[in-house]
């Protein structure tokens, strides 16, 4: 232990004012408090004395995004590997069969198969994603003085679970650049960006090109498959369109879709995690949740024969299908760009939930809706918060008087 | 006011005083004619000759113009050029004019036309308020020159119609970026736009409303 001490002492007056690295101090930053905490000590304005620091926040999302992740690596071997055996395909194509091949096959009853065909296409997207992303971060930091935050972690490994499997390593390089820069360092780094910087850059790839990450052919690791997504199916005959899956399929996961977002359960088990740990705002999730369930339920009592098959689709299907429930616990809830008061979360959470089902009923060129309800209720959030702090100053005042 | 000379007036507006930049007028019709850069040239002779004449014609009536009716006025001078240079881009540019179909028209509305004869027509002399239109005409044809570029290149792969980058459809490498064909991708290049100007010309950084003060003091390690 005290070898790395030392070293880091040995290292840091080259890194401070008048060192020969002075203008690389954010870099040596991240490493020192990486292994030990800051000497820093507040000395202006309030104190407080928590356990919970924005590193250990940020270091528990990522934590409870792994079990998607892990169950999103090995659906995503399972699917391609099922849809390979039924088109007759012998093995993956490029690089990608190379490396499936090194150690493992393509059965989809082996669980190993799965999983290394999934973590063959899924580790290179989060790797570029990250280096590419971290890239970006410590240019910033060098250039403006700020640190390097441990909110990236968040936001690499939530773009990479956001994207579809087969989506061109160039455009995620692309959609995390712009996420980074446009969503986040423009506005002055962590903590000043509001909107959701991940989202920002799916919301990029998604008008930018649109071929590779929406519509049929894009959710299943195999060239030439084409396959419709539960909310495709749906948007064309409802839920009984939906005939390859049952809901409890949908819930554990058993379907094709973005790298992380299929298994509700995966996803719950975080929302545990981060809920048990108070990371995440219970009352954004409930807002999200009631929401979306009461502008469903408005929506089955408008449905009628030969309308929009998409009216009548019940709320526990709108929970398990696309990027809902992901969105829910994992974008909705980030605490920079969600609304800052207790009573402004309910509602934050609740323009969501009306937002997507809104998007996914009524529009029909976007099938799925989360993304777009997601980053037009950040939009929202100062005003929410606006209106609350305002609203209690007010009734305050009347008290008072 | 003091005595400027043509040449401050002329330049000034370009990158010192860029109505786009600083006063954020004519976003408009940056957004919707910058596609391509052929509808984009159009647009700022366009605009950049509306903009010199009606400063001409309304410095040279300036005294004469009553203050409670002058917006009329400025509005009527400004309206005729509108329907004079709409007529000519229909006669020698009709594809072009088709193109820029309904924003030749709102040029009318443009803020930069009546800011200008507004603010600088009605207390200058005719010559020199001339020049002054042609600059800021200028200033607003960089920046639409420069989101027409980028546009152009990154959105179909070519400039003026000619493949520069080689698209996947005709064989080629270059995927199109379908966002750069959408408007709103022009606020964010205007936006990187301003960003280099300002890193360029730091005197255009806006002051900061509050300095938030430093909360953690580093001290020696021990």
């Amino acid at each position: 232990m005290s070898l790395i001490k030392e070293t880091f002492e040995k290292m840091e007056p080259h890194f401070t004012k008048g060192g020969k690295y002075e203008k690389f101090y954010a870099l040596y930053e991240v490493f020192d408090t990486f292994f030990y905490t800051a000497p820093d000590v507040t000395h202006s304005g309030s104190h407080v004395r928590d356990g919970i620091d924005l590193k250990r926040a940020m270091i528990t999302v990522w934590l409870a995004a792994f079990p998607a992740m892990f169950f999103g690596m090995y659906n995503l071997g399972f699917q391609a590997n099922t849809a390979m055996a039924s088109m007759g395909v012998e093995s993956a194509a490029g690089w990608h069969g190379w490396l499936i091949e090194i150690l493992a096959s393509y059965s989809a009853t082996s669980i190993w198969d799965c999983f290394w065909h999934g973590a063959v296409y899924f580790i290179p997207i989060f790797l570029v994603t990250f280096l590419v992303g971290i890239f970006w971060e410590v240019l910033f930091a060098v250039v403006r003085g700020h640190e390097v935050n441990e909110g990236f972690f968040v936001t690499s490994i939530l773009f990479a679970l956001i994207v579809p499997p087969d989506i061109p390593l160039w455009q995620v390089a692309m959609g995390i650049s712009f996420g980074v820069v446009f969503g986040k360092e423009v506005f002055g780094g962590t903590g000043k960006n509001f909107l959701n910087p991940a989202l920002t850059g799916r919301a990029f790839l998604f008008f930018a090109y649109p071929a590779e990450i929406s519509g049929e052919s894009v959710w299943t690791a195999v060239d030439g498959f084409s396959g419709a997504t539960p909310l495709g199916q749906m948007a064309l005959g409802g839920v009984e369109a939906v005939t390859n899956l049952t809901w409890f399929d949908a819930f554990f996961g058993n379907m094709q879709g973005a790298i992380g977002e299929t298994s509700v359960l995966m996803i719950l088990i975080g929302a545990v995690i981060i809920l048990w740990t108070r990371v995440a705002s219970w009352r954004i999730m409930s807002g999200v949740m009631l929401g979306m369930i009461a502008t469903s339920t408005l929506f089955n009592m408008m449905a009628s024969d030969g309308g929009n098959p998409m009216l009548a689709v019940p709320w526990y299907w709108h929970l398990v299908v696309g990027g809902f429930a992901f969105g829910m616990v994992f974008m909705a809830t980030d605490p920079v760009s969600a609304s800052m008061t207790d009573k402004g979360k309910w509602y934050f959470g609740a323009l969501i939930g009306f937002m997507v089902i809104l998007i996914r009923v009524v529009n029909p060129a976007f099938p799925e809706g989360m993304m777009l309800a997601i980053l037009f209720a950040n939009l929202f959030a100062p005003l929410i918060d606006h209106f609350v702090v305002q609203g209690n100053i007010k009734r305050r005042l009347a008290r008072n008087v | 006011m003091s005595k400027q000379d043509a040449k401050t007036v002329l330049k000034r507006p370009v990158f010192d005083d860029n109505p786009v930049v600083l006063g954020m007028l004519g976003i408009c019709s940056a957004l919707a004619v910058t596609t391509g850069l052929e509808p984009t040239i159009v647009m700022c002779f366009a605009l950049t000759a509306v903009c010199a004449i009606s400063n001409l014609c309304i410095a040279m009536v300036r005294n004469h113009i009553p203050s409670n009716i002058r917006i009329i006025v400025q509005m009527t001078v400004i309206a005729s050029l509108v329907i004079v240079v709409d007529q000519v881009l229909q006669a020698f540019a009709y594809d072009t004019a088709k193109q820029l179909s309904v924003f030749v028209g709102l040029i009318i509305t443009n803020c930069i036309v009546m800011g200008r004869a507004e603010a600088f027509a009605m207390s200058n002399p005719p010559g020199l308020s001339f020049i002054d239109g042609i600059g800021n005409g200028l200033g607003y044809s960089v920046v639409l020159l420069f989101v027409g570029t980028i546009r152009e290149l990154f959105g179909s792969g070519s400039l003026f119609g000619f493949e520069i980058l080689k698209l996947v459809e005709n064989d080629g490498w270059y995927v199109g970026n379908g966002m750069m064909l959408l408007p709103p991708s022009a606020f964010f290049i205007i936006g990187g736009f301003i960003w280099l100007l300002r890193e360029w010309k730091t005197n255009q950084v806006e002051q900061k409303e509050f300095k938030i003060a430093h909360q953690v003091n580093r001290e020696a390690h021990i």
